[in-house]
């Protein structure tokens, strides 16, 4: 279980997370929604160590994720980066394999490989991929690869990072099936971010929408269409009109 | 208060200067530390020996010859004043070694390493890979840092001996093909004036200059901005950094090797 206890995060003079409360239960899939610039991205690096929280506490499984060895801690995550951030310098199965090929989790090249390419197929990529750099791939398909390397070492948690930005409806249709599928089978804990009101149906287990830096409501996904939150409500439909300003 | 201004920022501009040379040190210490703990990432290692060693020496060798062209011309041109044209060897030997070549040497990697480490580092900064070679419990200091500054320390005294040595054959092929220097004198004369603290001087500001060369390359790309100017800033102010940094310490290593 992930624990978020008043996490507070500045940026110089902007207060980008003001007090954030969140728990995600072991074994489901939560999307963090919220408009662009409200913190998501920031949330999810907090809790990953990429950003230190100015205040509040951050735990795993009831432990401080501070205080806890860093490469233990890491190797039970898995993440799908915005734009994939694959390796331009390795080709596609190094990518895959990073985390086999070097470290704790290091095998020989030769079975790295191998499971590269079973994570390549498992998220509908041929064999003839794995040698390609990713300068030559579609967006589509780097998403793709991310997703592969991001459950290449068979985390118990995998974070997602606007997975389905940029990619044409169909292949965000694709990646959601993916991720529910992928997280379904791992039996993993996934945290998501979005906007993508599509990803959220598909993906979701429980929902929080994160607004002026604070968490304004969380909830399984079936009720979010009568949550009865004005921010919510406007968010998901769309709406210009409401205590969201349009312009922010 | 108008008049204390200046002052004011004036000291805010200090107190950055040496901000900023504190942050650099602790980057160059911290590299250091990591080059000597493991893990240690031989792949990494050896494509930046290629990249800064192999894949230079086409433009250090064409810098050292046009500059040990010219400096012959010129000493000969220029001692010819008091007699003194039959110096053109000897001059040219010290001049090479100890000067023009390390630093020569030196910002031709600026120009050409030194921005490629800071162009490819911000690009992967920029496009989130550091995030997630952390994610993949990578240190970016071991993976990307410490190899490339480990090979810049190896191999740029190596070019700097190479280019020495196509700086003196430089000045020995436009000496002996069109200022009338006999061949075996010209070698004989070059080879009695060297001494080995010429020689050591070199290497060791070639050690220097690489160091300084990547570290700068590192820096600047690991603390790049966002997007395309983020990048481009860390690219221009990497080898800017870095040029300004070999010449204050050629001064400096000069001085510490021939003012005794």
């Amino acid at each position: 279980m992930i624990d978020l206890s008043s996490v507070t995060k500045s940026f110089g003079t902007n207060a980008v997370l003001r007090g954030v409360d969140l728990t995600i239960d072991s074994g489901t899939s939560m999307v963090i929604i919220g408009g662009s610039g409200t913190g998501k991205s920031v949330l999810l690096k907090c809790i990953l160590g990429l950003v230190t929280p100015d205040a509040g506490t951050i735990t795993l499984d009831g432990q401080d994720v501070t205080t806890q060895d860093r490469d233990a801690f890491l190797a039970r995550f898995g993440m799908l980066f915005q734009g994939g951030a694959l390796f331009d310098s390795l080709p596609v199965w190094q990518n895959v394999a990073f985390r086999l090929l070097r470290g704790s989790l290091k095998r020989p090249a030769a079975e790295a490989r191998a499971i590269a390419i079973e994570k390549l197929r498992r998220v509908g990529l041929k064999p003839e991929v794995a040698d390609l750099f990713p300068a030559e791939l579609s967006g589509g398909m780097q998403k793709r690869v991310g997703l592969a390397r991001a459950i290449a070492a068979e985390p118990e948690i995998i974070f997602f990072d606007e997975p389905t930005t940029g990619l044409d409806p169909i292949m965000a249709g694709v990646i959601n099936e993916l991720i529910r599928e992928i997280v379904t089978e791992m039996g993993a804990t996934a945290m998501t971010i979005t906007h993508d009101m599509s990803s959220v149906r598909a993906i979701a287990d429980n929902v929080a929408m994160l607004h002026d830096g604070v968490i304004k409501w969380t909830g399984p996904v079936d009720r979010m269409d009568n949550s009865g939150d004005p921010y919510l409500d406007q968010f998901i439909h769309g709406r210009a009109e409401g205590p969201i300003e349009a312009v922010r | 208060m108008i008049l204390l201004s200046p002052i004011g920022t004036l000291g805010r501009a200090v107190l950055q200067t040496l901000a900023s040379v504190g942050r650099v040190a602790l980057f160059a210490l911290s590299t250091l530390t990591h080059m000597l703990r493991p893990p240690f990432y031989g792949r990494e290692f050896g494509l930046a020996l290629l990249n800064i060693g192999w894949l230079s020496l086409p433009v250090v060798g064409l810098t050292a010859i046009f500059t040990g062209g010219a400096l012959a011309l010129q000493i000969y041109a220029g001692g010819a004043r008091f007699n003194a044209e039959a110096v053109v060897p000897q001059i040219v030997a010290i001049g090479m070694v100890r000067e023009l070549g390390p630093v020569l040497v030196g910002l031709m990697i600026a120009a050409r390493v030194t921005s490629s480490i800071a162009a490819e580092i911000a690009t992967m900064k920029v496009t989130e890979q550091i995030d997630a070679l952390v994610t993949l419990s990578t240190n970016p200091m071991k993976y990307l840092v410490a190899p490339r500054v480990l090979a810049a320390l190896i191999v740029v005294p190596l070019l700097v001996a190479v280019g020495d040595v196509i700086g003196i054959a430089g000045g020995y092929a436009v000496a002996t093909g069109s200022l009338g220097f006999n061949p075996a004198t010209y070698l004989k004369n070059t080879v009695d004036f060297l001494e080995a603290l010429d020689i050591v001087s070199s290497l060791v500001k070639g050690c220097a200059f690489g160091f300084i060369a990547a570290l700068m390359g590192c820096w600047f790309g690991m603390n790049s901005g966002r997007g395309a100017q983020g990048v481009g800033r860390a690219t221009k102010g990497s080898v800017e950094a870095a040029a300004v940094l070999i010449l204050a310490a050629n001064f400096l290593l000069t001085g510490a090797f021939f003012s005794l």
